[in-house]
């Protein structure tokens, strides 16, 4: 009873928060990173260094009227938000925080579920997400949210192929699809796949970028060719759910690549002799720690890039990233059958 | 018992959507409840205990297949119902037909299972995704390839199809 | 318990559906959806009994089932836009030519 409802309830809570809680904080580390690189200070005035600022924002847009336009699909219309989120929460079901816990003489696994089709798993709910995104542009009747959410999925899905792609390298490796296993796998092997695999990672932190609508790939709510993107007839929370999803889906991106590549939870190169003290910092705060340090990027990114153009963007991910991961797979695999 | 109560429930609602697919008035309604019937199959194939089917199901179906209907629905902006001036006693007739026939099925089916009381489906053993590969890369390799040329084939058509000019 | 008879029984049902979506609608694109839904229920089918023979093999050719309905949708809708393009119209009894 404990065991098998309990404790997963539990964990269900604390990834919940902590994600809502992360993303409310990197929205503001968004500002404060694009504000330090352009020589600002961005929001201080919300709390010291505005620190409050996540939560005067969340305030304003619960107490903000909500719109919905007169021609407007009504039920889609409301359906698309929740369509967008959803996705990228369940995403954390099958991402391992930590190593087992023991805790009051209870071992706890330091994932919510641990599939063995785990990575699969998450590649399939991140492409329903993108139902949201079309189904939002669409029911606004409107045309500049109808051209972004067209320009958005066909975007998603042309990078989806690629990142999908670069997994599979990753799976060749590991022998596993389940997230656990691909973490035990790099603690067997002793290094982080990122180093074995460089070529399958930068397509997947590109792919990430695109799949997320990050800059320089941010085509889909270009402010200046489409007004505001396909949720530019959006306002108050229904708005907020976009956000909040923009937001949780570069965690997702961020602590798969954490996962895959990275070595989840675990420290950096454990068997290194000298560097053994680091085993004793808990294995979830490794995790964080790498995570945002990929939220970082993303953030850096899109300070430094200027946005790419739509042909360009698709010429980048069919003409070369797609090739180039197919290549990837080729080569790793004759690899794997020499060595 | 949980089983039993799960499958009641996902095979009604995976009827109901269907229903709703071919009876809704607006595309993109028929495209949503598509949607919503394909996961719920995927939960279907998960109760099977097929988890690989499964998020294949959810991955190729609801995540690119019914995405590329969406697309062709917003595509083709409709200035008239394409139902407008269809025949209304056509779609009784058959209508009428077809549910006979599903009857008559159902009923031979139960009838068949009646008399021979079929095993209860057990389990195949845990790992799907490695028996599934194993059998589609050795037993099954050249209908494998064979596929592959297929989308292949597809694919080129598909551009081929609607591309204004090459 | 669930036999292999429930899912015989849903499957049908569900192909049914899908029968009668293709007979009945006249939108294209209603009738190629009817046709995934006829697939899903053959799926649904395969699946089952592979689970009931305990044989990997069903669940192969399931996999195959979705490589087809991949391909049909791509170039069916191809087949789609390039007629609406011609004709404005996804009306079924309306493609009655064999060019244009």
């Amino acid at each position: 009873m404990v065991d098998a409802i309990i404790i997963p309830l539990i964990k269900i809570v604390i990834v919940f928060v902590s994600v809502l809680v992360a993303v409310m904080y990197i929205v503001l580390l968004e500002r404060k990173v694009q504000a330090w690189v352009q020589v600002r200070l961005g929001p201080m005035r919300v709390g010291p260094h505005g620190i409050l600022q996540p939560i005067a924002d969340a305030l304003k847009l619960f107490v903000k009227e909500d719109i919905t336009p007169a021609k407007a699909d009504r039920w889609i219309f409301s359906l698309a938000p929740i369509l967008v989120l959803v996705p990228a929460l369940i995403a954390f079901a099958v991402v391992p925080f930590d190593a087992d816990i023991t805790l009051f003489g209870l071992t706890i696994p330091g994932y919510i579920a641990d599939v063995n089709v785990g990575l699969l798993y998450i590649v399939s709910v991140a492409s329903i997400g993108i139902y949201g995104i079309i189904l939002g542009g669409w029911s606004s009747n409107s045309k500049y949210p109808l051209l972004a959410s067209l320009r958005s999925s066909a975007q998603l899905i042309s990078y989806e192929v690629a990142v999908t792609m670069t997994l599979v390298t990753v799976i060749m490796l590991a022998g596993s699809l389940s997230m656990v296993g691909i973490v035990t796998a790099q603690r067997e092997m002793g290094w982080w796949f990122a180093f074995a695999q460089p070529v399958a990672f930068f397509i997947y932190f590109v792919g990430g970028l695109a799949e997320t609508n990050r800059a320089p790939f941010d085509l889909p709510e270009a402010e200046q060719e489409l007004v505001g993107g396909f949720h530019t007839e959006y306002s108050g929370m229904r708005f907020a759910f976009f956000f909040l999803a923009e937001y949780a889906n570069m965690i997702v991106i961020s602590a798969v690549a954490t996962t895959l590549f990275f070595g989840g939870w675990l420290s950096p190169f454990p068997n290194v002799g000298w560097l053994g003290f680091l085993a004793w910092v808990p294995g979830w705060v490794w995790f964080t720690a790498k995570t945002f340090a990929f939220l970082y990027v993303f953030l850096w990114v899109r300070a430094t890039l200027p946005r790419y153009r739509y042909d360009q963007l698709m010429r980048l991910g069919w003409k070369w990233l797609i090739p180039l991961a197919i290549l990837n797979i080729v080569v790793t695999g004759v690899l794997k059958v020499l060595v | 018992m949980a089983e039993t109560v799960a499958f009641y429930i996902l095979a009604a609602l995976i009827l109901i959507f269907a229903l709703f697919v071919i009876t809704a008035k607006s595309t993109v309604y028929s495209v949503l409840f598509l949607v919503m019937d394909f996961l719920l199959v995927a939960a279907l194939y998960i109760l099977l205990h097929a988890q690989f089917l499964a998020v294949i199901q959810v991955l190729v179906y609801a995540g690119g297949i019914v995405v590329l209907y969406l697309f062709v629905v917003m595509l083709v902006n409709l200035k008239r119902p394409p139902e407008a001036h269809s025949d209304p006693r056509r779609l009784g007739r058959f209508g009428l037909v077809m549910a006979l026939a599903v009857l008559a099925e159902i009923v031979a089916i139960a009838a068949y299972g009646w008399m021979t009381p079929a095993a209860e489906t057990g389990a195949l053993s845990a790992s799907n995704v490695e028996q599934v590969g194993r059998a589609l890369y050795t037993d099954y390799l050249i209908p494998f390839e064979v596929a592959s040329m297929l989308l292949l084939v597809a694919m080129i058509g598909a551009i081929v199809l609607a591309k204004r000019e090459l | 318990m669930v036999t292999m008879t429930h899912y015989l029984v849903l499957s049908t049902a569900l192909f049914m559906i899908g029968v009668i979506g293709v007979l009945t609608r006249r939108n294209i694109i209603v009738v190629f959806m009817s046709i995934e839904l006829m697939l899903n229920a053959v799926n649904i089918n395969l699946i089952a009994f592979s689970q009931h023979l305990q044989n990997v093999v069903g669940q192969v050719f399931a996999v195959f089932v979705i490589c087809v309905a991949a391909a049909e949708a791509a170039v069916g809708l191809g087949i789609i836009l390039a007629f609406y393009r011609n004709k404005e119209t996804v009306n079924i009894d309306e493609m009655s030519l064999m060019r244009w």
